[in-house]
């Protein structure tokens, strides 16, 4: 299925014709701000020509969006299964609340990039930014990867203030050779080794094939992980719990 | 505290809820027609909620360039009579009309809208001992706090603010729009936090020429509202916006600071991004911060300010709304919005897209050689 949703569609409209069409590809020509596009769904590829609107893919249940343009604020919000890729920049809060699934952004992402990701048990969500993101990327998360590549060489150190903040659970790695300011005492930063590196080389892989970009080159160069320091890094934070 | 025509007052009931922002700037000074930002500012429909649109424009009257415009809501021909015989005390009236609108079926309880182009009687200048703008200040200041049913809600010289209670698309509809051509346009479409709107608390605010739109809720009102209060400010409509609007006519155009300088105060850098700055820059900032202590403003906000030959558009330092900024090589514009929707639905083929960070101003002005 083709649709021209322009500006003047609403974003129910073009909802409800994804949906409920029996075919599996879609293509969207020229959108221009709807929202919520493949919300909750699942089985289809969705090809976005132009920008898309908020929460693009939340709630996403197995789909495979394309975005050929940049997409607005929470990309990927909540989503729980799928992949989408984003040839251009995402806005804010990229991958909000994310709980599986991919998300792969050819260029940079806003603030609070990978906000409240989180995990459990089979469900680990991967979200990799090729350029860098605002301030406070990783807010809150609990769970999965978050991956930022700088390959345009924008500098993570100079542009990512409070990286991690409340974090308590999960990765982020940055291909980084100095690390941001301002890391909250709860993170444990440190080089990634080669045992690190091997966890997320299926996902630069997959970033690279998606984008046209050399895995080796990206693999060679010096990255950080950051992790939380403990399993409750902040049981002092507020009072002092016994246990 | 004037009367107004609906049932709640701003303030007496809280409503918890977004906004939509969106700016135009021709740096040559190529004059947009209304119709434009409307189609901009309608693509983000979703973000309003019907409770209140407007829009602010720049070189809108060419014929006019040394008066100010006075835009007025007024309930009553009664408040309409005390104004003017007010109006005539103060100033020379060039010009005055009823403001030209258009039956919208979405626009209702309009207030009687009047325009007025005038400048300070000369011998009422001189005894106040006032500067032009500063007369004229205290003198709009006057009515809308003390003349009841009148509001002075646009007072710049060749730029007026349209606004209403309504989506801004219908907004634009009613004050007929298309028939104004400016360099700068701002937009807003409302969807009011904590209070109901009215037409008077629909955006663009302004204060003779500086306009604000603005995305968002100030956590620090109140202790804003004190300091700037001890200036003359009168903050009567309860709203942030309007508290902002003054804030930055203090510092801008009372204390002189530049647009940079206004930036660095009301969304100052953290103490600890400070610490890291190279000493000459960190001593400013330290200076700023400690000198207006109490114009800091905390709380999510993206704003767009108009003013005179330029537009600032600023976030809050958290970057807790969403704004993109737009640029145009070959024809000099720049597009500013909550959503890059509302660009591209005007200029498809912009060069450059991106986001500010939060705290950093961005500001355009008009080239030397441009001619409004």
């Amino acid at each position: 299925m083709m649709i021209r949703p322009g500006a003047e569609m609403h974003f129910q409209t073009l909802n409800e014709a994804i949906r409920s069409t029996p075919d599996t590809d879609v293509m969207i020509e020229n959108c221009l701000g709807q929202r919520y596009i493949g919300a909750g769904l699942s089985g289809k590829t969705i090809v976005i020509n132009g920008t898309p609107g908020n929460a693009l893919g939340a709630y996403l249940d197995g789909c495979t969006i394309h975005v050929h343009g940049n997409s607005q604020e929470a990309t990927g919000d909540t989503m729980n299964e799928g992949t989408i890729y984003v040839h251009g920049n995402a806005g804010d809060a990229t991958g909000y609340a994310m709980r599986g699934g991919k998300i792969f952004i050819e260029g940079n992402s806003g603030y609070r990039t990978g906000i409240h990701m989180k995990a459990f048990q089979e469900k680990v969500p991967v979200l990799v930014v090729g350029g860098i993101t605002g301030s406070f990327l990783g807010e809150y998360q609990a769970g999965g990867y978050i991956i930022v590549l700088d390959l345009n060489h924008q500098s993570i150190e100079k542009n990512c203030n409070f990286v991690g903040t409340g974090m308590h659970g999960g990765k982020i790695f940055l291909r980084t050779e100095k690390l941001p300011p301002n890391l909250p005492k709860q993170i444990l930063a440190s080089q990634a080794t080669k045992e690190d590196l091997k966890e997320i080389k299926p996902f630069i892989h997959e970033f690279c094939e998606a984008f046209g970009r050399e895995e080796q080159e990206i693999l060679d160069s010096s990255f950080y992980v950051l992790t939380p320091n403990s399993n409750n890094p902040y049981k002092q934070l507020y009072t002092r719990n016994q246990c | 505290m004037m009367s107004q025509n609906i049932l709640h007052k701003e303030g007496e009931v809280r409503i918890p809820s977004g906004c939509a922002i969106s700016g135009i700037f021709s740096k040559s000074g190529k004059k947009v027609n209304g119709r434009e930002i409307i189609k901009s500012i309608a693509t983000m429909h979703d973000r309003s909620n019907g409770l209140g649109g407007g829009f602010a424009g720049y070189g809108i009257y060419p014929q006019y360039p040394d008066a100010y415009a006075f835009h007025v809501f007024y309930n009553d021909e009664d408040s309409k009579a005390r104004c003017e015989k007010f109006l005539e005390r103060h100033f020379d009236v060039i010009n005055l009309s009823k403001i030209p609108t258009r039956k919208v079926a979405a626009i209702t309880d309009e207030p009687l809208i009047w325009r007025y182009f005038v400048t300070p009687l000369h011998i009422k200048l001189m005894q106040s001992q006032l500067s032009e703008e500063e007369f004229t200040k205290r003198c709009v200041i006057h009515i809308n706090t003390q003349l009841d049913g009148a509001y002075v809600f646009s007072s710049g010289k060749n730029m007026g603010v349209f606004k209403a209670v309504g989506f801004p698309e219908d907004v634009g509809e009613f004050y007929r729009l298309e028939e104004y051509d400016a360099y700068s346009w701002t937009a807003h479409g409302r969807y009011p936090t904590n209070t109901p709107g009215w037409w008077g608390g629909a955006h663009p605010f302004d204060l003779l020429g500086l306009s604000i739109v603005h995305n968002g809720e100030i956590s620090s009102y109140d202790a804003n509202r004190r300091y700037i209060e001890m200036f003359g400010y009168k903050c009567n409509l309860l709203t942030d916006t309007e508290v902002i609007t003054y804030i930055i006519d203090y510092l801008a155009n009372e204390k002189k600071l530049t647009m940079e300088e206004v930036a660095s105060v009301i969304a100052a850098p953290f103490w600890s991004t400070i610490e890291r700055m190279p000493q000459k820059q960190r001593e400013q900032l330290t200076y700023l911060r400690n000198t207006f202590a109490s114009l800091l403003i905390t709380g999510p906000f993206s704003i767009l300010v108009g003013f005179e030959g330029g537009m600032m558009a600023l976030n809050d330092r958290l970057k807790l709304r969403s704004m993109v900024v737009g640029e145009k090589d070959d024809t000099d514009m720049v597009y500013i919005a909550s959503e890059e929707c509302a660009i591209r639905v005007i200029e498809p083929r912009v060069d450059r897209v991106w986001s500010p960070k939060g705290g950093e101003p961005v500001i355009v002005r008009l080239n030397p050689d441009a001619k409004v």
